[in-house]
């Protein structure tokens, strides 16, 4: 069923392949460092006639999300791509596109927000639109950029769910790093994705009706708790897909990996690239009789909270390695591990690490297990400078 | 919609159809007259009904019979655009 042999792919190379598969209806986008070849890769892929897909050249972000808001409402199935300050320019609008429930997929090489200006990977770009209300998946490697990319329009696109999903991938570390990527046959993926069709299409004149209205106190907070209804079913959702995508390819994507979890005494937790590091370095202490695990996530949004309390709350530690700040209070990932294990007797212990593209090597791995590490993990200088 | 929906019976992005939708009589904001319509002097050419920005202008096929003031705003366009001199500003009949 998997065709031929794996390819030399770099992760934006193999979700512009998993794009051309889907074959969008459209795709309004905007170039930008680090999510530029991956739709590089998916025009020329388009003007070879591999995909019919109408690329729409917008003149920012912001109208790369709206043209792809009114895309998507009319009936078109949609994506686009995009990173960083992108994203921030975007964000006004991602939070409309959640809002009116328009399943747009996209993908996202994660990279550090400005200032300084920099173009390397952390998630700081993601932790801006975490509670738009759209769906966040990490993928580790390229092969599971192209899984989750494949598996994200039946996400989007189920009727209990219809939200943005974005698909994100480290900047730089999957997105230009070549590794083997076994790709789906093009009619397999077609399959699997099967047509896009909305009940209430904007451009379906016969039925008629406003979409995005205004909504005035007696009605906003009645949105709001409908569209948290439809990120918490995104989440059964998931896992139905996962199961699909496992009987196709016998690789399993669901939220959560567990990584010699099972009777951990210490774990960490962490979303996205690092995830390789940190399996080793498990194996490492694994060998040396030390018990411990990594629980990666791989939806950020809509989280597992319930699961993550149960796989969790056996452990004596938590570790949470946030690859984002949040100055002046908790970093993102941990402040929702302790929501999750709120009332366990687990430790928790925040750190946050890579920003700005600073790779997070074993041995700082390893010293967050052995407790050895501060609080800002590969930073230069004292933790508390006297 | 008198009755406050909860949250679970809105529709996905909370899509209004015009069954749902009220019909309030926008026309109240009228200020300053309101356009009145010469039937007799009329060419049914649909200038007024095309450029009105609400749906004032009532037609019985494609021959305007009358204005709606439930939504007309009184904005003019409609006197500025009729070439037949068939539409004039003039007061509210109540006024």
């Amino acid at each position: 069923m998997i065709a031929a042999e794996p390819q030399l792919l770099t992760g934006g190379e193999a979700v512009a392949h998993a794009l051309c598969q889907i074959e969008p209806d459209v795709v309004p986008v905007y170039p930008i460092t680090p999510q530029t070849p991956i739709i590089q890769t998916f025009a020329t892929l388009v003007a070879d006639g591999a995909a019919h897909t109408e690329i729409v050249n917008v003149e920012s972000e912001h109208s790369a999300m709206s043209a792809a808001i009114g895309s998507a409402l009319a009936g078109a199935r949609t994506a686009t791509a995009t990173s960083s300050q992108g994203l921030a320019l975007m964000a006004e609008v991602v939070y409309i596109a959640a809002s009116m429930r328009a399943p747009i997929v996209m993908a996202v090489g994660n990279r550090a927000l400005s200032g300084p200006i920099n173009i390397h990977c952390d998630h700081s770009d993601s932790m801006l639109v975490r509670d738009s209300g759209v769906v966040q998946l990490f993928a580790e490697n390229a092969q599971e950029a192209y899984d989750l990319m494949v598996m994200a329009p039946r996400i989007a696109e189920h009727p209990d769910v219809l939200l943005p999903v974005l698909v994100c991938q480290d900047g730089f570390t999957i997105t230009h790093a070549a590794e083997p990527v076994e790709l789906l046959a093009d009619e397999l993926v077609r399959e699997f994705v099967g047509p896009y069709h909305r009940a209430d299409a904007l451009l379906d004149v016969s039925h008629p009706g406003t979409h995005g209205p205004f909504a005035m106190p007696d009605y906003y907070f009645e949105f709001r708790r409908a569209q948290a209804d439809a990120i918490t079913a995104a989440g059964r959702v998931i896992d139905e897909v996962a199961d699909e995508f496992e009987g196709l390819t016998g690789r399993r994507n669901g939220a959560l990996e567990q990584y010699q979890v099972g009777g951990a005494d210490e774990v960490i937790v962490a979303l996205g690239s690092s995830a390789g590091t940190i399996k080793d370095v498990v194996d490492e202490l694994r060998a040396a009789q030390r018990h411990v695990g990594l629980l990666k996530i791989r939806a950020f949004r809509p989280l597992p909270l319930r699961e993550l309390r149960c796989l969790l709350s056996d452990a004596a530690d938590v570790f949470v390695l946030d690859r984002a700040d949040s100055p002046g209070g908790a970093p993102p990932l941990a402040a929702d591990v302790a929501f999750a294990l709120a009332g366990e007797a687990s430790r928790l212990h925040s750190h946050v690490y890579g920003l700005g593209g600073r790779d997070l090597h074993p041995e700082a791995v390893r010293d967050v297990f052995l407790q050895r590490a501060p609080h800002y993990v590969g930073v230069r200088g004292d933790e508390c400078p006297a | 919609m008198s009755e406050l929906m909860r949250w679970d019976e809105l529709g996905p992005g909370g899509v209004v159809t015009p069954a749902e939708s009220p019909r309030p009589k926008t026309g109240d904001w009228r200020t300053n007259g309101r356009p009145e319509l010469r039937l007799d002097r009329c060419v049914s050419c649909l200038l007024c009904w095309l450029y009105c920005p609400d749906s004032a202008f009532k037609l019985e096929g494609t021959t305007l019979v009358g204005i709606d003031y439930d939504v007309c705003k009184g904005c003019e366009l409609c006197v500025e655009v009729c070439p037949a001199a068939a539409l004039a500003m003039a007061p509210e009949a109540d006024a």
